[in-house]
């Protein structure tokens, strides 16, 4: 069975985020590139599929240049070969063109089954997944949190607010996880260097099939017209506990008038 | 004027408090019309005339028996037929895919977690775990936009609410993937997360499974129960509980955490409450600097006189 793992860079949730004032895009220099935290869940899991089903384990990502460290850090945890879809024509591109790039560049490689974490640390949509089943006209099988394939039939457990729902469907699929389906590995250090030699083949959205005229910034189907800093809460009361704690605690909600 | 499609939530017939919050915006924008998916219409639609639903659509329930594209080809189906200005939904994790997928069907732009949207259709966001505020617009078609609970207030205005059913056939492209079976996991009283006007979570410091110490003080305010990353990852508490970047994002009026420290991952899901209470015996968490008013002490000790003191004061 044949994986592709999507896998996107972004900047490191521990370091200060911005955007660019030129064109108010993610200003991608401001932090370190990270992968993003749960595509490394859908890496993991497509491992597992593949040590029980077989077949190829592919990374796919879309980014500039840079996003080569998180392509590197994805074939360290065992993925066996990676495509970069790189192209000065996809920056600023938001969600949905996203979801289109991603659907184009999987025309390009050959998978049963295509993995992605069910959202990003950094613009956080949430629609990926989703838009890349209506593109690529698949089953969606979204926020899984347990996945088993038995043949060309697939099952997964998928995460709703009052437990999940058991879903099925017939490959090939998108299935996106969350974190409660599985704990990702640690590389090692001769996964490490394995990894040096791995196969990561460059595309350009014309290697794709892109349309260059609908992605990126000037075709964008959204538009962020402005941001600011959002003001710093002020600086509240904090008091230190010497069995009263709880009554001043209490105090404060009557202010407040919550009780 | 225009019609405005908005999505409604409901459970057993009873609408969500976000619906009509969505109502309220879609009064800005143009005609509320509300989409009703499922049975119980009858019973929720006096609801949705309160707040000024000037038409209920009301589609069948089968619409659910798949993951999310059925959905969505009756949101893009109605935009068509009605040539509805703007499609409203609440931010949760299944409505945003249905508004990626109603946003892809319809060639047009989608913006999620939006916390306020103007008469222009000019949406406001705010990003990175709170710390930047931007505002956006859809350039292409009509704007597929998803408002979190809680960001705007409920204002109520009279509306026809006259019912129409919508004959909808599902296509066999949306039938891709069946709901076989739904199963409860947590079954309580308790309000939801991301709709609670208040929301108390323990995290690291409540040492163990033993979520009681929370949920007291939860009960005792009439609270949802939520929890940090490092609680469910503990397997203290169960996963549709986490507040947090990876879990839910919740701005409720007032936020309680016990024991939570207030890492990134967390303040990323609750940093927009309105106000915050903490307690933790660690004087320099970060969460400190978020409170309104902090407690440096063992939740253990603080959280069950705080709830003693609540009761014994209403």
């Amino acid at each position: 069975m044949d994986i592709v793992v999507l896998v996107k860079q972004v900047p490191d949730t521990a370091t200060e985020r911005k955007l660019s004032s030129d064109d108010n895009t993610l200003d991608r220099a401001a932090s370190d590139g990270v992968i993003n935290e749960l595509d490394e869940y859908a890496i993991e899991e497509a491992l597992l599929l593949k040590e029980k089903h077989g077949g190829e384990v592919t990374i796919l990502t879309m980014g500039p240049d840079q996003a080569t460290d998180s392509i590197r850090k994805a074939l360290s945890m065992g993925a066996d070969k990676a495509v970069h879809l790189v192209d000065d024509a996809l920056h600023g591109s938001d969600s949905l063109q996203t979801a289109y790039a991603l659907a184009q560049a999987l025309g390009t490689v050959s998978y049963d089954l295509v993995v992605l974490g069910s959202e990003s640390t950094d613009a956080r949509t949430g629609v990926v997944g989703a838009a890349l089943a209506e593109y690529l006209g698949l089953p969606q099988l979204t926020f899984a949190r347990k996945v088993e394939v038995d043949g060309s039939a697939i099952t997964i457990h998928r995460q709703t607010d009052h437990g999940y729902d058991v879903v099925q469907a017939q490959l090939p699929a998108v299935v996106s996880v969350v974190e409660k389906i599985n704990e990702p590995r640690y590389p090692s250090f001769k996964l490490i260097m394995q990894a040096k030699k791995k196969p990561v083949q460059k595309l350009s959205a014309a290697d794709a099939g892109i349309d260059t005229g609908k992605v990126g910034l000037a075709a964008a189907t959204t538009e962020t017209l402005d941001f600011t800093a959002a003001p710093p809460r002020a600086a509240g009361t904090v008091v230190k506990d010497e069995g009263d704690g709880g009554v001043k605690a209490a105090d404060f909600l009557a202010e407040k008038k919550f009780i | 004027m225009a019609e405005v499609l908005v999505l409604v939530d409901h459970v057993d017939g009873e609408v969500k408090k976000v619906t009509t919050e969505l109502l309220t915006v879609a009064r800005r924008i143009g005609e509320p019309a509300a989409v009703w998916i499922g049975d119980g219409a009858d019973a929720g639609r006096a609801r949705l005339a309160e707040y000024g639903a000037a038409k209920v659509y009301v589609a069948p329930a089968e619409l659910g028996d798949y993951v999310v594209a059925p959905k969505a080809e009756l949101l893009a189906k109605l935009v068509g037929d009605t040539s509805a200005a703007a499609v409203l939904v609440s931010a949760t994790a299944e409505n945003k895919e249905i508004a990626g997928r109603t946003a892809v069907k319809l060639g047009s732009g989608v913006l999620t977690d939006v916390v306020d949207v103007t008469a222009e259709l000019v949406a406001e966001h705010s990003v990175f775990g709170g710390s930047t505020i931007t505002h956006a617009k859809v350039r292409t078609g009509v704007p597929v936009i998803a408002v979190r609970p809680n960001a705007v207030t409920p204002e109520p205005a009279e509306g026809a609410a006259a019912q129409e059913d919508v004959a909808v056939e599902v296509s066999d492209a949306a039938k891709g993937a069946k709901v076989v079976e739904r199963v409860a996991e947590e079954k309580g009283e308790r309000p939801e997360l991301t709709e609670a006007a208040i929301v108390v979570s323990g995290g690291r410091g409540v040492g163990s499974d033993d979520f009681s110490v929370v949920e007291n003080l939860a009960d005792a305010l009439g609270a949802a129960v939520g929890a940090s990353r490092a609680a469910v990852d503990s397997g203290w508490y169960p996963n549709q509980f986490q507040v947090g970047q990876t879990g839910k994002t919740v701005s409720p009026n007032l936020y309680v955490a016990l024991g939570i420290s207030g890492a990134i991952q967390h303040r990323a899901g609750m940093q927009t409450s309105k106000n915050i209470l903490a307690v933790n015996k660690d004087p320099e968490a970060p969460i400190f600097e978020l409170a309104d008013f902090g407690v440096v002490g063992d939740l253990h000790t603080v959280a069950p006189r705080l709830t003693e003191e609540i009761t014994k004061r209403k």
